[in-house]
């Protein structure tokens, strides 16, 4: 840039102590809105998720008996933003009878983050995104499955006899650990 | 990096942009008159700025406007700092801009061959007014969208086209989603690139023409843009953030009314203060020349200044401008200070405007509370509240009669005597210690100004209370402890488990002599004549209620009803309503975490 100056400037030094008042002051006048702004927008990395509670999904008698897998949905109380939900669909969870009690699987796909869904012969889970494919008990069973883990367990609890509660949470996906979000 | 920047330069010459826009000539040497066009762009740089992020956290939408700005104001980590700096610097860019016309205006500088620059001016003045206009609205509170409906419904007077143009810009026939998303489109989209649009047209011939030297500085030896300008221009643009920085500091940040309400009265409405002149003027237009006030006299005052290039070519010309400026910011000064003395000066106005500053400030604390904003948004949440609803409601159908501490609930004293008691405290020791104060029980607070002032109640209380014992004032005290322990209210719930037998001991008494409530009130299940209203759960809410509800009932007044209407039973309130009085008066709201 230094080369870029005219050259009918008498005063070089006078001149590059303006130039740098005037590119300081500049900036700092410049740095209040940008740095108000840049707090505002890094706001969302402060928000955690709450403690995730057991919530009561449904009756016991609600989950097959043959020990096929049902979709259930996870109502919770929620606050989105503003919006403060008192009990509203937060997730949802696959079910079924294993033993004498329940295993819960997380829907998501722990690959890219899809709806896993069950496939049309009820055989086994199918993803519909990118074809990974799980046994009921969420275990991946084709070689050419592309998820790194196999669906993501949730603690069940049965209380007083037939009540099925669950712990919801949702993990991060495309990484073989599996980490809460 | 140079073989880089010498490739770039090759393919852009962003070289010979950059030496013509950093090494511009300025004859006569740089100076601090020519730094209100920057301090402008500097103003519009920081609004997009700031503009840009309060948008990614505003949602325009009728449930979650105000929610969403509450959100940025309360929850957001600086979020009050930008929506203040955002709010504040509109307002600087308003008086930036106006000082700029004005130095434009005296010096002149609008005549030929600046014609166009000066119309490109008075473009982008309309721009940012518009701005304002549209901004005002998006929080969606009580001031700005009532301010906004007058704004509207001057745009509807225009005519011919007016009553379609409202409905354009209010996207549809009432005020609600549409209009947010279309002023929000307006104020974020349309407006903006206009803007850019202008300074880019105005910035350009400005450069064409250079600046208007006065003279002077004829004499001056020239400078360059860079740095001498610049610094001057930054120092100036820092005065500028400082000032706007100091402003929001100061006040705390841009003020958040209570959420838009279509139903109910906003008598504080009021435009922002730059706009004040324009609504004292319509004050002097009768009914049918609004339009006129409205929109024929300010087009012909903007179409003179508009004319002023034209005019100032004539040998007084210019001088006839320079009355014409001079006059309309006088106008301009004595209309604001015409508006802002009557307002000051007006009670009416001054009450609702603490009105709406309570009902603001609740609706933050109602907004902050564990409950927070329900899905059906603020409104919703605000309408629920009994302290923001049941002085309303009580100065609309209880007040004709009764009394809380002494005014209407709002604050305000009604002009008749009142003919029921005075409702403040109902249910508490306090309150019933006052029923049964020999001195007190024929005062307006209680049965003063109704027929049991003649009843047995009195009777009993001015005969026989009257000449109490010490020891039958302190089992009066209990009884009081007793009867009062009947209303559970929540103010009162420590006293009532701190003097559990104290209470028990009261109501043993309530049936023995010389006190025996029991012999013309229901307790339990003691009663004799069954004369008073029960006392079972007396000045509890199901108790209130049912009174509300009929007074006239057999467990309540039966026939000795003195006037009170029936509320439930000849529905003159909904059972939402008679909640929120009754949840108000017994104090059974959420206070806020101080408390």
């Amino acid at each position: 840039m230094t080369d870029e100056r005219p050259e009918q400037q008498k005063e070089p030094r006078r001149n590059f102590l303006v130039s740098m008042g005037a590119a300081m002051v500049g900036a700092v006048a410049s740095i209040v809105p940008l740095a108000a702004g840049a707090t505002a927008l890094l706001d969302p990395l402060r928000r955690g998720r709450e403690a995730s509670g057991m919530v009561l999904v449904t009756r016991l008698s609600a989950v097959p008996e043959d020990g096929s897998p049902r979709k259930f949905t996870v109502e919770s109380a929620r606050v989105d933003g503003w919006t403060s939900h008192a009990n509203t669909p937060v997730g949802a969870v696959y079910l079924r009878r294993s033993g004498n009690g329940v295993a819960a699987l997380n829907v998501v796909c722990p690959h890219a983050g899809c709806f896993v869904g069950i496939a049309p012969d009820r055989s086994r889970f199918a993803c519909p995104c990118h074809k990974s494919s799980f046994d009921f008990d969420g275990v991946i069973n084709d070689p050419a499955s592309p998820s790194p883990r196999d669906m993501d367990s949730l603690e069940v609890e049965l209380r007083n006899g037939d009540e099925v509660w669950v712990r919801f949470q949702n993990f991060l996906p495309g990484r073989e650990d599996k980490t809460a979000v | 990096m140079n073989d880089l920047l010498n490739w770039l330069d090759d393919r852009t010459g962003y070289r010979g942009l950059l030496k013509s826009a950093l090494f511009e000539h300025i004859p006569g040497g740089a100076r601090w008159r020519y730094v209100w066009g920057s301090t402008l762009t500097f103003a519009m740089f920081v609004q997009f700025v700031t503009g840009v992020v309060l948008w990614s956290a505003y949602s325009a939408n009728a449930q979650g406007a105000w929610e969403s700005v509450w959100y940025i104001q309360n929850q957001m980590l600086g979020g009050w700092l930008l929506r203040g700096i955002h709010h504040y610097m509109a307002q600087v860019t308003i008086i930036l801009l106006l000082l700029h016309l004005m130095q434009v205006m005296i010096d002149g500088a609008y005549r030929a061959p600046r014609e166009v620059n000066f119309w490109f001016g008075l473009g982008l003045l309309a721009l940012v007014l518009g701005l304002s206009l549209t901004g005002y609205l998006l929080p969606w509170d009580q001031k700005g969208f009532w301010a906004t409906k007058v704004a509207t419904s001057i745009a509807s007077m225009t005519p011919v086209v007016g009553p379609a143009m409202q409905q354009l810009l209010v996207g549809g026939v009432e005020y609600g989603h549409h209009t947010l998303t279309r002023f929000f489109a307006l104020h974020a989209g349309v407006l903006p690139a206009g803007i850019v649009a202008l300074v880019i047209g105005h910035v350009y011939l400005f450069r064409r023409h250079g600046v208007t030297v006065p003279p002077k500085a004829a004499a001056a030896p020239d400078g360059v843009f860079w740095p001498d300008q610049v610094l001057k221009d930054a120092v100036a643009s820092l005065v500028v953030m400082a000032t706007v920085l100091a402003i929001v500091l100061w006040t705390g940040g841009a003020h958040l009314g209570a959420p838009a309400d279509a139903t109910e009265p906003y008598a504080a409405a009021r435009p922002e203060w730059y706009f004040l002149f324009l609504f004292q003027w319509l004050k002097y237009f009768p009914a049918g020349w609004e339009v006129v006030g409205a929109q024929v006299i300010p087009g012909l005052v903007f179409g003179l200044v508009a004319a002023m290039p034209i005019i100032g070519r004539w040998r007084l010309g210019h001088r006839f401008n320079l009355g014409v400026g001079a006059a309309i910011l006088a106008g301009i000064v004595m209309l604001t200070w015409l508006a802002r003395a009557a307002d000051n000066s007006d009670p009416d106005f001054l009450a609702a405007k603490a009105e709406a500053d309570r009902d603001a400030h609740r609706a933050g604390v109602l907004a902050a509370s564990p409950a927070g904003i329900p899905p059906a948004g603020a409104l919703e949440m605000l309408r629920s509240d009994p302290l923001t609803q049941g002085p309303k409601l009580f100065a609309a159908s209880c007040a004709s009669c009764h009394r809380y501490e002494g005014h209407d609930g709002l604050g305000r004293i009604p002009g008749d005597a009142p003919t029921a008691s005075d409702l403040a405290g109902f249910g508490s020791r306090a309150w019933l210690a006052g029923l049964l104060d020999p001195d007190r029980i024929g005062t307006e607070a209680y049965f003063g100004g109704t027929e049991h002032a003649r009843g047995r109640m009195a009777r009993f209380v001015q005969r026989g209370v009257a000449g109490f014992s010490d020891s039958e004032r302190m089992d009066l005290a209990k009884v009081i402890m007793a009867v009062s322990a009947e209303a559970e209210l929540p103010s009162q719930a420590a006293a009532d488990s701190a003097d559990v037998s104290a209470i028990a001991e009261g109501r043993v008494l309530m049936t023995q002599e010389p006190i025996e409530c029991t012999r013309c009130h229901t307790f339990g299940e003691w009663t004799e004549e069954d004369i008073g209203p029960v006392l079972t759960g007396w000045g509890s809410r199901a108790w209130m209620l049912g009174m509300l509800h009929d007074p006239a009932a057999e467990p309540y007044y039966g026939e000795d009803n003195d006037g009170m209407p029936s509320f439930g039973v000849e529905q003159i309130l909904s059972r939402e309503q008679m909640e929120l009085i009754v949840d108000w008066l017994r104090g059974d709201w959420y206070a806020g975490p101080e408390h």
